[in-house]
């Protein structure tokens, strides 16, 4: 346990991933910057945080996907007198049938995604390098690891943020500083609230919050989470196409 | 309610799944059961993750009548809605405001009393009193007004609460309290979610030195033995209950009490437990031999273990949670509680005349708990605990012949004037909940018209 309070900014705060990691965080005292469209539901958020012990917890109302990244980093940097962290949650699932019917919605889910993710990762990633300390979490998804037809726009998205984490990890190895990729598998949140039937392979917030304090201090460049799905994610890439493609997965 | 009716409902509440613009933020779940897991039919469910979301949910069109609910430890039906439709509440978990100084914490009425715990007990507080799970939201026990071992001196969960939060369906947020709404605070204390949906509870916590407790257990051979250990611990020991072994009439049990350690860490409880039953265990295993046999294991048990042990609070307050899913163990058909008081004055009839009537059934009870209430008044109106002795029983449903058991302790129950515990039941006759809640008609008129439950249909006829 480090003695000063870890400073972190949180991209999508009001998630119930981010809610999880920032909970586990709060307890060791962390200072956060919110960052989410819902002012209301960040000061919700910010308010269960410092009641559970952080430091200090401030929103910052701003929309990730078209919010001037260098810039917002900076002032929350200033505020909070230096940043340790940046964990980045925000992004959109889509419908997939209507990202087919409408390719420009198709478009502003990349532009959502994975274009503005990408400024805010080389925002923190050179603000890290320059201070050679601090450390870039990125949530992805299994979906990016193989073209799915159910989901091949979300998933293209999160394998496109996922090449970008992998060499910001790579250009950030002899620095100090870190950047970790996590992809989840199924987890139980209101992005996939309208799913009835969870199986056992669905995780719970709380498990994604653990992987992602852990990516934060050590490990590898990708963590999946929970760690089986590393298992089941290299047998979905290795199945044949013309096997793959009589399913309906 | 006809069954078809209901059934073209569920099927409109799965269009959003189908793709079509959602017309409602309801889906249909057939694997929405409560504790006991008797009734299997499908539920109505959604589950907000923030406050602002609970307008359209009061609104929504997918049904007219609403119910909160939260970790759905309650038994019986009164957390179930199939006439309606269920606000699942467990997404709305946040702390509000926790002064370490004053004890007092104000949270969303999803947070579970473990959660709670994490916060609380390393700061030196505890609950004001607590259930025998943790997994129960404040907003849970808040409308079921629940107790605890230390209910002699604490009274009910009610009795600490300060605040709530309630939204009525026409979109009106109240802040409730003994003085500024005091008919409908009182009505929402017990009131089993049918005032409105409670969004957020603020309630007095109760400073403990330690997060230990030091335990007696004294093996009793009678009801009177049980009473005497009882009386004479009322002012020594903050908390006390009794195991009675019901598969023999004699009354026999341990009876356990305990204080909170003067000196010792206040550590709070490792929320990970390793221990889940998978399945449903086939309904053979539980039977009259497994059963006495496992009583006359768990007497022996307490005879041998020391007289005082030292005890962390989650293996003294919550020993089965350790197990999760353990109402598996009952299998596919689910299981019954039976849970009564019997007030003073009666109790040397009533309960002598309960263990003779389960024991000569033969439908034994797994384990059954004894405990004497204190008399200090809660303010709800639909409150359970009053001065006396209750019994709460466990029974695996077998159908008709465990119905048949209830309704001849029920018998019992009336005759003693004593009551049930809504939270623990899924049958008790219309009549029976009137005569033993006489303030039901009160609440009655201070329902909102847009919430319900299974329960309250059954019992308000």
């Amino acid at each position: 346990m480090s003695a000063a309070p870890k400073r972190i900014a949180i991209l999508g705060a009001a998630s119930a991933i981010a809610v999880a990691a920032a909970r586990l965080w709060a307890v060791q005292g962390a200072r956060f910057a919110l960052v989410g469209r819902n002012g209301d539901r960040l000061q919700a958020v910010a308010a269960d945080l410092r009641a559970r012990g952080a430091a200090s917890a401030e929103p910052v109302v701003a929309d990730c996907a078209s919010a001037d990244a260098v810039a917002t980093l900076a002032s929350i940097a200033d505020s909070l007198g230096g940043l340790d962290i940046v964990l980045l949650v925000y992004g959109a699932l889509g419908e997939q049938s209507e990202l087919e019917r409408d390719p420009k919605a198709a478009s502003d889910l990349l532009q959502t995604n994975f274009v503005s993710a990408a400024g805010w990762c080389l925002a923190a990633a050179n603000r890290f390098e320059r201070q050679r300390s601090g450390a870039l979490i990125v949530i992805g998804s299994v979906a990016g690891d193989r073209g799915r037809q159910s989901n091949y726009v979300y998933g293209a998205s999160k394998a496109g943020l996922g090449v970008l984490v992998q060499g910001l990890a790579h250009r950030l190895s002899r620095s100090g500083a870190r950047a970790v990729l996590i992809k989840p598998g199924f987890v139980n949140t209101p992005m996939t609230a309208h799913i009835a039937r969870k199986g056992l392979l669905w995780a719970q917030p709380a498990a994604i919050g653990q992987a992602i304090l852990r990516a934060a201090v050590k490990g590898g460049p990708v963590a999946y989470a929970p760690f089986y799905w590393r298992g089941i994610m290299t047998i979905v890439r290795w199945v044949p196409a013309s096997f793959f493609h009589k399913t309906k997965l | 309610m006809t069954e078809t009716l209901s059934l073209a409902r569920c099927r409109a509440a799965e269009l959003p799944d189908a793709g079509c613009a959602p017309r409602t933020r309801f889906i249909r779940r057939d694997d929405i059961v409560s504790w006991g897991r008797v009734d299997r039919r499908p539920q109505l469910w959604a589950r907000p993750a923030f406050r602002d979301e609970l307008d359209a949910l009061v609104a929504d069109p997918v049904s007219r009548e609403k119910l909160g609910v939260g970790l759905r430890r309650s038994y019986g039906d009164s957390c179930l809605n199939f006439g309606g439709a269920l606000i699942d509440a467990t997404g709305l978990d946040r702390l509000i405001a926790f002064d370490p100084e004053t004890g007092r914490l104000r949270a969303e009425a999803g947070a579970s009393i473990s959660e709670a715990l994490q916060v609380i007990v390393p700061r030196g507080w505890f609950l004001p009193t607590t259930p025998g799970t943790r997994f129960v939201t404040l907003g849970g026990a808040v409308a079921n007004d629940v107790h605890g071992k230390n209910h002699h001196r604490a009274g009910s969960f009610g009795s600490s609460v300060a605040a709530l939060g309630l939204l009525s369906s026409g979109g009106r947020r109240l802040m409730l309290t003994q003085e500024t709404e005091p008919d409908l605070f009182r009505a929402t204390i017990g009131g089993l979610g049918l005032t409105g949906f409670i969004e957020w509870v603020e309630f007095r916590l109760a400073p403990i030195p330690s997060a230990v407790l030091d335990v007696e257990t004294a093996p009793f051979e009678s009801l009177e033995e049980f009473w005497a250990l009882a009386a004479e611990s009322v002012d020594s020991h903050e908390h006390t209950v009794a195991w009675i072994d019901c598969t023999t009439n004699q009354g026999r049990g341990a009876f356990t009490r305990a204080n909170w350690a003067a000196v010792g860490e206040l550590a709070p409880h490792k929320d990970r437990s390793s221990r889940v039953v998978p399945f449903d265990f086939p309904g053979f295993v539980l039977n009259r031999l497994s059963v006495g046999a496992f009583n006359e294991f768990y007497y022996r048990l307490q005879k041998m273990k020391g007289t005082r042990q030292r005890q962390s609070y989650e293996a003294y307050f919550y020993p089965l949670d350790s197990v999760r899913s353990w109402n598996r163990l009952y299998g596919a058909r689910g299981m019954r509680q039976y849970q009564c008081v019997i007030p003073w004055g009666e109790e040397r009839v009533a309960l002598p005349a309960l263990l003779g009537e389960i024991a000569r059934a033969g439908e034994a009870s797994f384990l059954a708990v004894l405990k004497t209430f204190g008399d200090k008044p809660s303010p709800g109106l639909l409150s359970f605990p009053r001065p006396g002795t209750t019994l709460a029983l466990d029974f695996p449903n077998r159908g008709e012949a465990t119905l048949a058991l209830m309704s001849r302790l029920d018998a019992i129950v009336r005759e003693a004037k004593g009551a049930l515990y809504p939270a623990k039941d899924g049958r008790m006759p219309a009549e029976m909940f009137q005569l033993s809640f006489p303030q039901w008609e009160t609440v009655a008129r201070l329902k909102d018209p847009a919430m319900n439950s299974d329960f309250w249909r059954r019992v308000s006829r």
